[in-house]
């Protein structure tokens, strides 16, 4: 279990790290992208674990059991938000959410069409 | 007994929070089967049950820390901090295979490009409109835009405040929602019908719960094909967000 976790905390470290770095040569303070990096690096490494055949059951649960508390995780990150002074914003993501959800719905027949159409679904 | 519960409470709490989430889970996955037959999602309903303690919890308290503020419940603010949080969605990426956005592929792609710049510019464009003209907070309503991870994770890092990052989640929540909901509803106008439409769907939306089960509501045989892509789409976000889409709207913003 523990490689597991010890690996997905590496890959988060690994990350953060490339993210603040490509933060100082893009000229803003903070961490550009880590996580999004992270997910490219935990995606690679299990990949290859797997190939090779050294990504066990035991392991695979250590990165599993978070990946299962994400959304309680998420649950208790916006029950921890300042809530009360973004109330004034909440016309603004009722308007941004329902906006943006109609925009792609429509535009699901227009990319429907791109491409050739035996690609893919078959 | 009061009094020996909160000594408790106070010297364990990491452990409360873990019980507080669990109950709060129960009661959505409830109110998700029972409320609303299943068609509005129990993962959206639990966050915006998160949202609804906060706003009680900085009510109650005064404080900027929603639900966390309350003492006895500050461990919440542990479980949900940007440290946990980040471990738990790189966590998510596990089980993605870079092989299977080959097959979903071009239209899958390009709805990846295109779904996520839209949200990014629609929620930067409102927010702008509300008065929210600084580039981190632009950037961040946008992000949540995409889908309520992305917004905090891109928040996060840029160094938006809590008012701004709850906007965010907000935000990705009604896209959430409003996608469940409104799915079905148009689904024979937009061709909805193939495993092909299915993954442009789902790349253009992204919000997996949202896409899951707007899908659900219309083909359970079609839901794979949405997931496979939507499945990508935080993933990119995460990466986008906090570099390539602040950049622009740095920009753009002045």
């Amino acid at each position: 279990m523990i490689y597991g976790t010890g690996l997905l905390a590496a890959c988060l470290l690994l990350g953060r790290l490339a993210g603040r770095c490509l933060g100082q040569t893009l000229g803003i303070a903070g961490d550009v992208g880590g996580v999004g990096i992270a997910m490219l690096l935990i995606v690679t490494a299990t990949g290859w674990l797997r190939r090779v055949g050294r990504l066990p059951a035991a392991t695979r649960d250590g990165i599993g059991f978070w990946s299962g508390i994400y959304i309680p995780i998420v649950v208790a990150m916006a029950a921890s938000l300042d809530v009360r002074a973004a109330w004034s914003g909440g016309l603004l993501a009722a308007v941004t959410g329902i906006g943006v959800v109609l925009a792609c719905l429509a535009l699901v027949p227009l990319l429907t069409r791109l491409g050739p159409h035996d690609a893919a679904g078959t | 007994m009061a009094l020996l519960l909160e000594s408790i409470a106070a010297a364990e709490p990491l452990v409360v929070a873990f019980v507080a989430v669990a109950f709060v889970m129960a009661l959505a996955e409830f109110a998700s089967r029972y409320a609303t037959g299943g068609r509005i999602h129990a993962s959206a309903l639990a966050v915006v049950i998160g949202l609804a303690l906060a706003y009680l919890g900085g009510a109650a308290t005064g404080g900027h820390k929603g639900i966390a503020d309350v003492p006895g419940l500050a461990g919440i603010a542990v479980l949900g901090g940007a440290s946990l949080r980040d471990l738990a969605i790189v966590a998510t990426a596990f089980g993605v295979r870079m092989e299977e956005l080959l097959r979903a592929g071009v239209a899958g792609l390009a709805a990846l490009a295109v779904g996520i710049t839209a949200s990014f510019a629609i929620g930067a464009a409102l927010a702008s409109v509300f008065g929210y003209r600084d580039a981190v907070s632009m950037t961040t309503i946008g992000a949540g835009a995409a889908t309520y991870i992305v917004g905090p994770v891109t928040g996060t890092a840029l160094g938006a405040g809590s008012d701004v990052l709850a906007i965010s989640v907000a935000t990705g929540v009604v896209k959430s929602i409003a996608c469940m909901v409104l799915t079905p509803v148009c689904a024979r106008r937009i061709g909805l019908t193939s495993p092909r439409a299915a993954m442009v769907y789902g790349g253009l939306l992204g919000t997996t719960s949202g896409v899951a089960a707007g899908l659900a509501a219309v083909d359970a045989k079609l839901v794979p094909y949405g997931a496979l892509t939507a499945t990508f789409y935080t993933g990119l976000g995460c990466l986008a967000g906090p570099s390539l889409a602040y950049l622009v709207i740095r920009s753009l913003a002045g």
